[in-house]
């Protein structure tokens, strides 16, 4: 029996796992492809890629993409990184409520606050674009730094807080030296996981666009919508490509990270009898 | 949360500031928004997407009518259909990723967190070139002689549902790989020991002690799985579901207090799940 599960669960790892990548393998096979739909293979060709680094329609697209997940996850980390800490310290009527209110649009159908915002941003006259894109990018991000950061304060030792303030550091200080700095993997990590979600949203931002703004995924959407093109294969393969350069930078850095904290903790530990 | 330690903890009093901007957040961009939408869905639709402050409860009346009643659940079916294979195929990948040593669990957990940090579209698309009638598939499945004619993959009901499965995986592989993580595996051992069978072992006491991971997996799949329109779309299904129902309303037909009363709906289904997992003693959802 030992035996047949040591078989079996590396078998079912490894099938598993090929079929997840096997269509990503074949869009980036298929940018290559010289034929012009995304039919039968007729032969390698890069020029799909020539005619993608001189659309400037996907350059705008790129760009927007970018511009919108760096303003909206920065935002969202400080206003999810303050709710946590201030959620954590205070303790009022209503609390719950507001904490299930923040992290609402994770929970529910994109499509619904998508519908909200259109209809809402019609309603008071605001035009749509940029600005709006922002702000509901910025709304959904927010519950992902939130959550991590506050699970990552109630693990917490609250022991360490309280020895600097023995120590004479007024609250801000210990805020400042202490908290935030033992709060911020998990800011980073929430703001990563926003990141992710920001840069693929397609739902939300496919309401809440203007004419004239239009973001990579919303590209891709209606390039793939019609059918698709090679140009739209090209640009999925350098997609990819950025995130497995993305992805492998913050593995590197976590286990760097993970490294040095063992470190600490060594040395922390042969520290300890001098001490006592 | 800790609460109640209140002022003595880093940042004084001030830190209760701190709660203002989410605050703001969540009552401009979250509360306000909804309560409208609540509010249009009882309301009478005018001239091109307008709407008369003429209270109708009309739009609910229409959600009974057998072709809305329709859309509703088939999304309903497919949302099921998508837990349930998304569970068997993601519970073992869970159980098993657990189980292995640590230097692969540490490179299984990336394999799987990697294709949900490319684009959805990105991977559907994939699956559209995988499937299409002279694509890979249907040449394999000729060469080894078992069909003579191409398969019509691309459309059928069985590919939107593999491409929501595909979609939604990692958000079951995720919660059940932590629960069999977390588990007491003395548990498992001592009814081993006292003579009961691996699979009995496995549903009598895994089984149960991993529920939560379950549950809250089925959520996680269950819920997104509702409003993802886009993936029936790109998949070339006519199928119809809540989420094309709700954009035809807005973009095409724009009546937009119908769409209003669908989406009421649809919360209100969600809200319904939310609340039998809490009841059921559902922890909180969103950290793996």
């Amino acid at each position: 029996m030992k035996k047949r599960r040591k078989i079996f669960s590396p078998v079912y790892l490894t099938l598993l796992l090929v079929v997840m990548y096997l269509p990503i393998v074949m869009v980036v096979i298929y940018s290559f492809n010289a034929g012009r739909t995304i039919g039968a293979w007729q032969g390698f060709t890069t020029m799909w890629y020539d005619r993608l680094l001189a659309n400037s329609l996907m350059g705008d697209a790129l760009k927007n993409s970018l511009v919108l997940a760096a303003w909206s996850v920065a935002l969202a980390g400080v206003i999810g990184t303050l709710g946590a800490i201030g959620m954590a310290r205070s303790h009022f009527r209503g609390q719950g409520a507001l904490e299930t209110l923040s992290t609402l649009p994770m929970m529910i159908p994109e499509i619904i606050l998508g519908m909200a915002y259109l209809v809402i941003f019609s309603a008071v006259g605001i035009p749509l674009g940029m600005p709006t894109l922002v702000v509901t990018h910025m709304t959904f991000c927010v519950p992902y730094v939130y959550i991590n950061v506050s699970s990552r304060l109630v693990g917490m030792d609250p022991a360490i807080e309280e020895a600097a303030r023995d120590l004479g550091a007024g609250p801000w200080r210990v805020l400042l030296d202490i908290t935030l700095p033992l709060v911020a993997p998990a800011v980073a990590s929430g703001m990563l996981l926003a990141l992710a979600m920001s840069l693929d949203d397609v739902i939300i931002s496919f309401f809440v666009t203007g004419a004239t703004t239009t973001t990579l995924p919303l590209k891709v959407y209606t390039g793939l919508r019609n059918g698709g093109t090679p140009e739209i294969n090209a640009l999925c393969t350098l997609l990819l490509g950025a995130v497995f350069v993305l992805v492998s930078l913050a593995q590197l850095w976590q286990a760097r990270q993970r490294r040095r904290q063992a470190r600490d903790r060594e040395q922390a530990n042969r520290n300890q009898p001098d001490r006592a | 949360m800790s609460g109640g330690k209140g002022a003595k903890m880093a940042g004084g009093r001030g830190t209760r500031l701190f709660i203002v901007p989410m605050a703001m957040v969540a009552v401009l961009f979250v509360a306000i928004p909804l309560c409208y939408v609540l509010v249009i869905s009882f309301m009478t639709r005018g001239d091109n997407s307008t709407i008369q402050a003429i209270f109708t409860a009309e739009n609910y009346r229409r959600l009974l009518d057998p072709n809305y009643a329709r859309v509703f659940l088939n999304s309903m079916l497919l949302a099921l259909w998508t837990t349930l294979l998304a569970l068997l195929l993601g519970y073992p990948f869970g159980y098993c990723m657990a189980r292995a040593n640590r230097r692969w669990r540490a490179l299984l957990m990336l394999l799987v967190i990697v294709p949900f940090w490319t684009n959805a579209l990105v991977r559907l698309y994939g699956w559209k070139i995988l499937l299409q009638a002279n694509g890979p598939v249907n040449a394999v499945l000729q060469a080894l002689g078992l069909i003579d004619q191409p398969l019509r993959m691309v459309g059928s009901y069985g590919s939107v549902l593999l491409a929501m499965v595909y979609c939604l995986i990692p958000f079951m592989i995720l919660p059940c790989h932590s629960a069999v993580d977390k588990m007491d595996w003395s548990c498992v051992e001592a009814a081993r020991d006292l003579g009961a069978k691996p699979w009995y072992a496995f549903l009598t006491v895994t089984l149960p002690l991993t529920l939560p991971g379950i549950s809250a997996g089925c959520v996680l799949v269950f819920v997104p799985s509702l409003g993802l329109f886009f993936v029936s779309d790109l998949m070339g299904g006519s199928l119809m579901l809540v989420g094309n129902l709700i954009r035809d309303q807005l973009l095409k037909s724009r009546d937009w207090p119908f769409g209003a009363a669908l989406s009421v709906l649809l919360m209100a289904v969600t809200v319904l799940i939310f609340g039998l997992y809490r009841r059921s003693g559902g922890k909180d959802l969103g950290v793996f």
